[in-house]
């Protein structure tokens, strides 16, 4: 298993390969539907004008972000009245929802990957090479287990959108993943689309 | 009437925190299936561990407590007005303990409640009054991953080939299989409503999943169609989360309805490995879980 500790550097990931199981260690952050979705209007494609702390939490973000991760995942937190803040519970959503936006987030921030679950599509793949990036895919359902990985929580932004859907900057210590999309264009799910699809067209004709 | 609130708390622990036992044993089966060393058995390694650290340790199996769906059968004489609060209060409190991750959003306001608490539709509570003196609440948690691959297919189906028969049913579970590729957290357990509207046809493919692993259907015709839909689907070698591999399916469960003459309605509710389900009973003085 490949031990990688974020700021990853562009080397690292462009040795990664479809199959590569690995080992996450390090600062990121989570983010899904609500937040892909405030900084592609917001930073990105600017339709929307920045309020509230958007510009603060944006700076922050910026130097967490470089050369590390977003894991999309909504966990249940501990410690919400103190903020002496505990994961309890951190497996991955599933990622496709982000597919509009993932391309353009991660080079915007010079993210190295993703976490996620059920991985994504073309626009992402492509993405992947141009950053370049990996997807990196943990276990679904393994809440428990992947809470256990996080050593820390640093803070949260944006708790105004709901726990689930709030910026939860984390360090993980041997988060398991593997990756499913490389940067040099292969795709784990891709592969087994067209397979998949292959046997139901003959399943179909039975 | 008795105040059931603490009994109702410990129903929720246990459903979030604990995986039946029928689901448990069905995974570890799967594990031998996959090759050593694979992804696939990896994955599945993984999920066992973590269904062992969730029991022990009373948190969720899954950060997606998904959409509480309240089954209760209550005898002559019970007020479901009174089991309903109690119900709503047991939620908010099991939320507050972290059993539950607050799932309730305002599908207009986008903002989340907070304490899984949504106008009258969130949790869902379905009430049934039932002949005898026994009164069994069951709760099912089904996640947004696996809710998300759900589909209805309305036949004739042009695009898969499928005609209003039992034929065209096999086609579009099939279809819907291969559509949901891994998203739904597989290996999937399938629950498959055959008629119905369109609201009823869902509903009742998610109440067939109540019922144990392994259970088929009375008539032995669908009951087989019930297996060859489980082999078939794990023909597709989506596996474990879409690592590829041997399971895709775990089971597949059937049931039928009446429909419009105009309708022909197929309704396939994907419920995820991690397939929480948990009853209590109350009988007289005493309270048994399941």
């Amino acid at each position: 298993m490949k031990q990688i500790t974020t700021p990853i550097s562009d080397e690292v990931i462009r040795d990664l390969k479809v199959g590569d199981a690995v080992a996450l260690s390090g600062m990121m952050v989570t983010g899904r539907d609500a937040v892909h979705k405030w900084i592609m209007e917001t930073f990105i494609k600017k339709t929307r004008p920045p309020q509230g702390d958007d510009l603060q939490v944006y700076e922050e973000l910026k130097k967490i972000l470089y050369g590390s991760i977003i894991y999309h995942c909504g966990p249940v937190v501990t410690g919400l009245d103190t903020k002496d803040y505990k994961i309890i519970a951190a497996g991955p959503t599933t990622s496709i929802r982000e597919e509009p936006y993932q391309a353009d987030v991660m080079k915007h921030f010079n993210l190295k990957g993703v976490i996620g679950k059920g991985g994504m599509g073309p626009k992402t793949l492509k993405g992947c090479q141009e950053t370049p990036a990996v997807y990196f895919h943990a276990i679904g359902g393994a809440a428990s287990f992947l809470a256990q990985t996080v050593t820390k929580v640093h803070g949260v932004f944006k708790l105004d959108f709901g726990v689930p859907e709030a910026i939860w900057v984390i360090e993980v210590k041997e988060f398991p993943v593997v990756v499913t999309m490389d940067a040099h264009g292969a795709s784990q799910h891709a592969v087994i689309d067209e397979s998949s699809k292959k046997v139901l067209e003959d399943l179909m004709s039975r | 009437m008795r105040d059931l609130t603490n009994e109702i708390l410990e129903l929720i622990r246990r459903t979030s925190s604990s995986l039946p036992p029928d689901v448990e044993k069905r995974l570890r089966e799967s594990i031998e299936k996959e090759e050593p060393g694979s992804t696939a058995r990896g994955a599945l390694e993984t999920i066992l561990k973590n269904i062992d650290l969730s029991r022990a340790n009373s948190t969720p199996i899954c950060q997606d407590t998904g959409t509480p769906i309240f089954y209760v059968h209550y005898p002559v004489g019970v007020s479901t007005i009174k089991l309903k609060e109690q119900i709503r209060s047991a939620m908010a409190e099991a939320t507050k303990r972290s059993f539950m991750r607050p799932n309730a959003v305002d599908a207009i306001y986008d903002n989340n409640t907070g304490n899984n608490l949504g106008g009258d539709d969130f949790p869902y509570v379905h009430f049934e009054e039932v002949e005898g003196d026994d009164l069994t609440i069951e709760l099912m948690l089904k996640g947004g991953g696996c809710e998300n691959v759900g589909r209805q297919y309305s036949l004739p189906d042009n695009s898969v080939g499928a005609g209003r028969d039992l034929a065209g049913v096999r086609k579009v579970v099939l279809d819907a299989v291969q559509k949901a590729q891994g998203q739904g957290c597989a290996p999937g357990i399938l629950g498959v409503a055959i008629g119905g509207d369109r609201g009823s046809s869902y509903i009742k493919s998610k109440e067939v999943l109540f019922s144990e692993m392994g259970t088929r259907n009375e008539d032995p015709k669908i009951a087989e169609l019930e297996e060859r839909l489980t082999s078939e689907a794990n023909e597709l070698g989506i596996g474990p989360m879409g690592f590829g591999g041997k399971t895709t399916v775990l089971d597949t469960k059937i049931i039928g309805l009446s429909r419009l003459p105009a309708s022909y309605f197929v309704s396939v509710s994907y419920m995820c490995w991690a397939y929480r389900r948990r009853k209590l009973t109350v009988k007289g003085e005493e309270v048994i879980y399941d």
